[in-house]
């Protein structure tokens, strides 16, 4: 008979424990946002962090041990993304009769979302390597460190500013488009897609179809063109 | 299901290749996006494989975050001091850019009479 300290050490060495641990987190935060009616405030992103975390700190495991098993999921964020082409496909027809509305909601929320958070940012006396780390927190991971980079941020600071953004916009859009009572799914997701990336398009598939395959669209068009914009802008907060 | 998989992921590599080669600044996996939209557009056959796993996928996007937010929590550090300010500038313009592309969506989709079918 092994103790469960042995047992656990062997099962750490593997990739097994944590990848199942990072279901078993998930399935138990779905079904609690499921309990609470898929309310905002119950984030299924969220609430499987918190769970996780709270594991990781009682067992003392660094992170990259539990990436080691995880990274099994998080690599199919990319394969996702290439799936997003299916509810676009779907949508093909709807979308292309409002090509100049999404064009339009894509440029304004942008160019907000670029422009606002610097602003506040610096007037609150944010320095300008961090600023750099900001301008991009709008857009889907990969491409938010890509432009942090060429702007003179931080990786590291960009992926955090990145989930952060993504989570806050998945927990206020429901309420705030409510309060704006803006009822087409299509500007919703579009909106939320462009200012909370694949965080924010994954709340949209739970709310509506139509919202999430507008909101797939926003964050792509998103992605393109703050790293287009995200230099200019940020030269003017210098 | 392996079909599907096997031209999702050849997609994904496609894109990545052509993003790199060309120096652009469009993450692979979008250009990867692009080409599966429109192989799907010219095949309706190749549509019908890839639908039912793409949807699957999709169904829970939510998951595919929670790595990298794990990942989060033991940088949150890394905003300092300046936290408050970090927090604060990403609640306001999130909210601001949410509510910003939303109205001017229904702005322009109402002056170009795009109404949802």
């Amino acid at each position: 008979m092994h103790d469960f300290a042995e047992i656990w050490s062997y099962l750490a060495q593997g990739p097994l424990l944590w990848l199942t641990l990072t279901l078993v987190a998930y399935v138990i935060a779905d079904l609690i946002a499921e309990q609470a009616g898929r309310k905002p405030i119950a984030n299924p992103v969220l609430i499987a962090v918190v769970l996780l975390g709270l594991m990781l700190w009682a067992t003392g495991t660094p992170y990259a041990v539990y990436f080691e098993g995880a990274q099994f999921v998080h690599f199919l964020l990319g394969p996702a993304t290439v799936a997003l082409a299916v509810p676009m496909h779907a949508q093909g027809a709807r979308l292309k009769r409002a090509i100049l509305p999404v064009l339009a909601g894509v440029s304004v929320g942008s160019v907000v979302a670029v422009t606002s958070a610097l602003a506040i940012a610096k007037a609150m006396g944010v320095d300008m390597e961090t600023l750099a780390s900001l301008a991009p927190k709008s857009t889907t991971a990969p491409v938010a460190i890509g432009i942090a980079q060429t702007l003179g941020g931080s990786p590291t600071l960009t992926a955090v500013l990145v989930i952060l953004t993504g989570i806050t916009g998945a927990l206020i859009a429901t309420p705030l488009l409510n309060a704006l009572r803006l009822k087409d799914w299509r500007a919703r997701g579009l909106a939320v897609g462009t200012a909370a990336h694949g965080i924010g398009t994954a709340r949209a598939f739970q709310v509506h179809p139509t919202a999430g395959a507008f909101a797939g669209i926003g964050m792509g068009l998103n992605a393109i063109l703050t790293a287009l914009i995200a230099p200019a802008v940020l030269r003017l907060f210098l | 299901m392996i079909r599907a998989l096997t031209l999702i992921l050849l997609c994904q590599l496609a894109g990545e290749a052509v993003a790199r080669a060309l120096g652009l600044p469009v993450p692979g996996p979008v250009l990867g996006m692009a080409l599966l939209w429109a192989l799907m557009s010219g095949s309706a056959s190749l549509a019908e494989i890839v639908r039912p796993v793409g949807e699957g996928i999709l169904r829970h996007l939510s998951l595919l975050f929670v790595p990298a937010g794990v990942g989060v929590i033991g940088h949150l550090d890394r905003l300092g001091s300046q936290a408050l300010a970090l927090g604060l500038a990403i609640v306001v313009s999130t909210a601001l850019a949410i509510a910003a592309g939303a109205l001017a969506f229904t702005l322009v989709a109402r002056l170009t009479g795009s109404r949802d079918a």
